[in-house]
């Protein structure tokens, strides 16, 4: 357990940082595209979302239920408005 | 081969996947791409966990996420461009509480009962709850179901304190002590405090700096993802909700260089809700010299240079078709048209660039500050549509002014400037602008959209 907790915290401190890499060099132009696309990769918590939904306890499967309705919500609108505002980025 | 070893090996491929997609996020003529890598990422951990032998039952799983999915689709179909601050909010808000309930459905099933899955599972409610009723407040206040102005109160700080010591207990309760009231009321209030936190946090906050509180939420609900991936173990969660956090951290950091304040100072000042030391003094800056939209056009036909400054006020008047149509002309006329914008113009970071593009003006014609300020003196006319904040000489003139210091777009070194606004009043900021006192500036009382349009009459006339 406890292996796997620093494992994890390791995993963390380098994405992080990775993160921090990546999105330093993205000009203004794309920052609101930016936003809801990064916007829509938090809407990763649907994996957790769907495990809980799936259990077999009353409660664990309202809130899972309710959680996977929202985080989708996130996910699919995130993904569509973001595409769809890209697409009207044009060079002459 | 075990299931748990392949479903990882595919969570690694997804991490691959949103890693690559963020990374050509960072230039116009990939980022279409990028986000559709991105989301095939989603789309792959999403199949792979419902291979997940525990889950036993999928009919709410297929309801939940069917029913989502067509809210999603339609609200990013319908929503206007106008409106995507509101429409970034409300998606940040869905997030958080998707992480809270996650957290919440796996704190009541009682996995484990170890401190570090209890910190994690408090981490997750605390900062989910929070992003969530923050960005609800914030949704308000961008579609101005809420006032947009910055929300003070005596003993602010005070109050805030005891939350956050009400929180600390709670939290303390919920690790280690446990029974000092049940489990399920340590969640509840939890969950309570948590959402008064989010609230607290967000009203104070003025309408003109929301860019920074939507890039933090932004960077919020990731941190919740985060948290959540700590709950389940999981390390899809983590490395995609570090990524949104790290992003969002890094956009807080941009806006709030671009007013030359601290967070601290963005979150705790209610800026703009102080009395206004300088307001006694600009009654005096001398006539405002208004211009009527015919004397406009002869002195932008013979412009061979013009920069448009657009701001806030364009989003509202949904003027930005207009503006192109403008610039088209004014191109075809044989001048020079850019277009500067700076980082906190409108409502959330790059909230203009989105208008303009909406509007079909080309993305390499747009311009940071930096890169107009030093030739600004070759420009022939400045027009400023909405903007009012972010072209204030008093940031660099007068030590007094409670902006002073924040870098701004100096159109007041251009030839002549022209400034579309509807009326006299004070920018979100809530501060006098000498701008519009200057000997080179005309106004041009009303409507941005009806202004702009006259003048592109004129010009087809």
């Amino acid at each position: 357990m406890e292996t796997q907790i620093i494992l994890l915290i390791f995993v963390l401190v380098l994405s992080i940082f990775l993160g921090v890499e990546l999105i330093t060099k993205v000009p203004s132009t794309l920052h609101t595209p930016l936003m809801s696309g990064a916007n829509a990769i938090s809407g990763i918590t649907l994996v957790g979302a769907i495990l809980s939904s799936g259990s077999s306890e009353i409660v664990t499967i309202i809130l899972g239920t309710a959680a996977v309705f929202f985080a989708s919500i996130n996910v699919v609108g995130g993904y569509l408005v973001t595409n769809r505002m890209l697409g009207m980025f044009k060079k002459k | 081969m075990d299931t748990a070893i392949l479903v990882n090996l595919f969570y690694i491929a997804s991490s691959i996947l949103f890693i690559v997609g963020l990374k050509m996020l960072g230039s116009p003529d990939t980022a279409r791409r990028g986000n559709l890598l991105s989301s095939s990422g989603m789309l792959l951990a999403v199949l792979i966990t419902l291979l997940d032998q525990n889950i036993i039952d999928y009919r709410y799983i297929a309801g939940a996420l069917i029913a989502g999915s067509i809210v999603g689709y339609f609200a990013a179909t319908k929503v206007k461009m106008t409106s995507m601050p509101e429409m970034v909010a409300i998606f940040n808000g869905f997030g958080g509480i998707a992480s809270l309930l996650v957290g919440s459905a796996e704190y009541v099933s009682g996995t484990f009962d170890n401190s570090a899955f209890l910190g994690a599972i408090f981490l997750t409610v605390l900062i989910g709850g929070l992003t969530f009723s923050g960005s609800i407040i914030a949704y308000g206040k961008l579609s101005e179901v809420i006032s947009g102005k910055p929300y003070l109160y005596k003993g602010q700080q005070f109050v805030n304190g005891i939350l956050l010591i009400a929180i600390l207990l709670v939290g303390i309760n919920m690790l280690f002590i446990k029974g000092f009231i049940s489990s399920e009321e340590t969640l509840i209030l939890l969950i309570v405090l948590a959402f008064i936190l989010g609230i607290l946090f967000v009203i104070p906050i003025g309408g003109a700096d929301m860019p920074v509180v939507i890039a933090l939420l932004n960077s919020f609900s990731g941190l919740a993802a985060c948290a959540a991936g700590f709950v389940i173990l999981n390390n899809v969660l983590i490395v995609a909700g570090a990524l949104v956090g790290a992003s969002g951290l890094i956009l807080t950091n941009i806006m709030c260089k671009a007013m030359n304040r601290s967070l601290a100072n963005v979150l705790f000042s209610g800026f703009g809700a102080a009395p206004d030391a300088t307001s006694d003094s600009s009654q005096e800056q001398g006539e405002v010299k208004p211009i009527s939209a015919d004397d406009a056009y002869l002195i932008l036909e013979a412009a061979s240079s013009v920069l448009i400054v657009p701001g806030y006020g364009m989003a509202v008047a949904q003027a930005q078709h207009a503006v192109r149509e403008l610039g088209e002309l004014l191109e075809d006329n044989g001048a020079e048209v850019k277009y500067a914008i700076h980082p906190v113009a409108g409502r959330m970071p790059g909230h203009m660039n989105v208008l303009l593009a909406e509007a079909n003006v080309s993305y390499d014609v747009l311009v940071e500050p930096d890169d107009v300020n030093p030739v600004m003196e070759t420009v022939d006319v400045c027009i400023v549509i909405g903007a009012n904040d972010v072209v204030n000489p008093d940031a660099k003139d007068n030590e007094g002014s409670p902006i002073y210091g924040m870098p701004i777009i100096e159109v007041d070194n251009a030839k002549t400037v022209f400034v579309s606004k509807r009326s006299m009043a004070s920018g979100f900021a809530g501060i006098q602008n000498p701008l519009f006192f200057k000997s080179n500036t005309r106004m041009l009382f009303g409507d941005a959209k009806e202004t702009v349009s006259t003048l592109v009459s004129e010009f087809k006339s």
